[in-house]
């Protein structure tokens, strides 16, 4: 059963800052490594020539245990002599702090080292660096595109690619799957390769798995995506920074809520602004329900995959219900693009609380009938007890987040280790469980879902602050309409802020929400103007994926069926 | 139903009109589902919308054993051959339906990746707005699909004696034109939802 975790201590993301361990790794690079003052984390700018050493150090010293690699992304700043920046953001569970890195790169030698073997989730985010900057890194294994098709020319996010070129794939130049399969084996004739989507039911409509099987075990595979990829980050470079906002919703769109507030919050740290209480209390409890919607989109579509329909039936009636709430607020069902940087659109309906209550009334009920046709069924535990394990060190290892790592018994949670919108205000706890298995995250999400009724219990109980659901500010939000009608400073601010937008001063911050997989960060470079100069999504999923060939490997195909439903890979995140 | 009824339990009929009557009730889709429009067919076939009312509950993930195709979803450069190789698999008589933005023209993403729009490589027959469609947008279209089917048979089948839809077969015409006007004029169903 799951155990609850003792609530890691409270600790804000910018505690790295003068942090005397870093300090003294830093100290034995004399001349290598920079430090950027005046951000809003520790951020380092180093040569790439102690890259590797660097990384091994950060990860290993146990005085600073660096040992969760978040993300990887580029910059491209044309008109500087170093043209590019590699950005990683690293992340030490331990201690709760975060840690920068920049490594700039000139454009004529721009080839990076590869960290796969520090942080092994490295090798995905590497080969989007190539395929998005063309930045080489050596010693990557099979450094090829990984989002674009194989017939794409260019980089798309380099600043000098124009956003709608777009090239045509054809059959000759399709991705031929490359397995790394045992040494010394040579009898190949028992082995058979089995294609399986990308339109294909259990890989969700866009994975590709290509996998060798000997007999009916999988011993190699392979894994393609890219299949959604829809250019997010290119399309936030071009809109203005509220015009992002749908295009979040459609990253994790079984949470849109939480995509929203992420993206929204980052902006507003960028501005140095906050958003009234009442619209982040709004924030708080759409973002749990859409938690449990996740989840039981999850949780359905994983048992439909195994053949137990009736649950997805059962479980999406509430998750209507959901829906209809975010339906009330915003007039939209499963995307709402509710929020706005400063606040949420409108206020919500007088019957919000009410509607509320009704759902965290009804929920548990559907809970528990699903958990008790499935957690002691015979055939559902044949099915995914210890099948897709992951052990900790290897979750760690590649950078998982969200329920996928705490079903490996790592109590990280961002809502607890970096509160944000008053999570540290709420009585709750951490689900964990042991054994990494697919097991092991239906333990987890259905406690989650638990505990998030739970959070929002207290948030009806406490009741909607007073006031304003945007910020009183009248370069972030528009005036109200009677104002614009009736006086002229409030028209000229409408009219300001509909021609140029909101513009952030210039700058670049990351900050990082528990998504429904795991943690969703945003990265905003902000050059002044009204559009972000880059908006570089952490997508959890990305990390989680990239780790399922190594979890199906010795395993069947209808336990890969299973294990890839309970990671809850979303596309739109996963391709961006 | 051109039919007559004889006594309690005789009914008599053209075999084009069954077939026709069977056809229309009854269309199993192959859910091409990419994105977030997946979600909202997920919604239309669940319990509380529940598709099976207008007879289209039963999905296949096979081609060869469907009859619409539902395109739910952004449609990029790279899934593009499987879209049309999944359509080229599928046996007539087919149709296609096209849901939300992003299968209709490319929605908001105007992008170097995505494809603006599905009829860049495949007829379709029902275009469904949204960004997603609500699941009574869908219902729709699928019901405005129904009436196609009808159209169709009526204009390209054997002949009938009653062409009660000659306004619409006019209509129905330019479809053989430039591509534009053909999404125009299959716009007649679910676009005015």
């Amino acid at each position: 059963m799951p155990t609850l975790a003792p609530p890691l201590p409270d600790r804000t993301t910018t505690a790295g800052n003068g942090d005397a361990a870093a300090e003294a790794v830093r100290a034995k690079f004399p001349g290598m490594i920079t430090r950027q003052e005046g951000l809003d984390q520790e951020t380092w700018i180093v040569r790439r020539e102690v890259l590797s050493d660097l990384a091994r150090e950060l990860k290993h010293n146990p005085a600073t245990r660096y040992d969760l690699m978040l993300d990887l992304g580029g910059v491209d700043f044309p008109d500087r002599e170093e043209r590019f920046e590699a950005i990683y953001h690293l992340y030490s569970i331990q201690r709760n702090t975060r840690l920068r890195l920049k490594v700039p790169l000139r454009e004529d030698d721009a080839v990076l080292p590869s960290l796969i073997p520090v942080w092994k989730g490295c090798n995905w985010f590497e080969r989007e660096l190539y395929d998005m900057f063309g930045i080489r890194v050596e010693g990557h294994p099979n450094l090829r595109r990984i989002l674009c098709h194989e017939g794409f020319v260019g980089h798309a996010l380099r600043k000098d690619y124009h956003p709608t070129k777009r090239w045509i794939l054809t059959e000759d130049k399709i991705y031929k799957p490359h397995f790394d399969l045992p040494e010394g084996e040579d009898d190949l004739f028992e082995r058979m390769t089995v294609n399986i989507g990308p339109s294909h039911p259990a890989m969700h409509g866009t994975f590709r798995l290509m996998a060798v099987l000997d007999g009916e075990t999988i011993v190699a595979s392979d894994v393609e995506i890219g299949y959604l990829h829809r250019c997010f980050e290119k399309m936030s470079e071009t809109h203005t920074y509220q015009q992002v906002i749908p295009y979040t919703d459609r990253l994790n769109y079984c949470s849109a809520i939480i995509n929203n507030v992420g993206y929204c919050m980052t902006v507003e740290k960028l501005l140095g602004i906050e958003a009234p209480p009442r619209a982040q209390h709004v924030r708080l409890m759409l973002s749990e329900f859409y938690r449990i919607s996740d989840h039981i989109i999850c949780i359905g579509t994983n048992l439909v995959d195994m053949g137990a329909l009736t649950n997805f039936w059962w479980l999406f009636q509430p998750r209507e219900e959901i829906i209809g709430l975010a339906e009330s607020c915003s007039g939209a069902r499963l995307l709402p693009s509710y929020l706005r940087v400063g606040g949420i659109a409108i206020d919500v309906p007088s019957t919000f609380l009410t509607h509320a209550q009704h759902l965290v009334n009804t929920l548990p009920k559907y809970i528990d009938d699903v958990e008790a046709l499935i957690m002691k069924n015979r055939i559902f535990r044949d099915r995914v007890d210890g099948v897709g394990v992951i052990s900790r060190e290897d979750a760690i290892n590649f950078g998982f987040t969200g329920p996928c790592l705490r079903a490996t018994g790592v109590p990280f949670d961002v809502r607890k280790a970096s509160p944000y919108l008053g999570y540290d205000t709420y009585d709750w706890d951490v689900p964990v469980a042991e054994g990494g298995d697919t097991y092991a995250r239906f333990l987890v999400r259905f406690e989650e879902m638990r505990q998030s009724i739970r959070i929002l219990q207290q948030a009806i109980d406490r009741g909607l602050p007073p006031g304003p659901v945007m910020v009183d500010n009248p370069y972030v939000a528009l005036p109200p309409k009677e104002k614009v009608y009736n006086e002229m400073e409030s028209l000229i601010y409408h009219f300001k802020l509909i021609m140029h937008g909101i513009q952030p001063p210039v700058g670049e911050t990351y900050f990082q929400v528990e998504g429904g997989n795991g943690e969703v960060g945003f990265y905003i470079v902000s050059d002044g103007t009204k559009h972000p100069y880059r908006v570089r999504a952490r997508p959890p999923c990305f990390t989680i994926f990239e780790a399922f060939g190594k979890m199906i490997t010795g395993q069947t195909i209808p336990d890969a069926i299973a294990a890839l439903g309970s990671l809850n890979i979303i596309a739109g995140e996963l391709d961006r | 139903m051109s039919s007559t009824i004889i006594g309690e339990s005789w009914v008599t009929t053209k075999f084009e009109n069954l077939e026709e009557w069977a056809q229309r009730h009854s269309f199993w889709p192959f859910p091409f589902g990419t994105a977030c429009c997946a979600i909202e067919f997920m919604s239309t076939v669940s319990s509380h919308y529940d598709v099976s009312r207008f007879g289209s509950e039963v999905v296949r993930f096979s081609p060869r054993q469907s009859d619409v195709l539902l395109v739910a979803g952004t449609i990029n450069d790279k899934m593009a051959p499987v879209l049309k190789k999944i359509y080229d698999q599928m046996a007539d008589p087919k149709w296609v339906i096209s849901m939300g933005a992003c299968a209709c023209s490319g929605g908001f993403y105007r992008a170097y990746h995505v494809m603006q729009g599905i009829d860049e490589i495949i007829p379709v027959d029902v275009y469904v707005p949204g960004c997603p469609p609500t699941p009574e947008g869908l219902l729709y279209g699928i019901l405005q699909l129904r009436e196609k089917v009808v159209r169709d048979r009526r204009k390209h089948g054997r002949e009938y004696p009653e062409p009660a839809l000659a306004s619409s077969e006019g209509k129905a015409e330019v479809e053989d034109q430039s591509r534009k006007e053909s999404r125009e004029s299959a716009h007649t169903g679910a676009a005015t939802a």
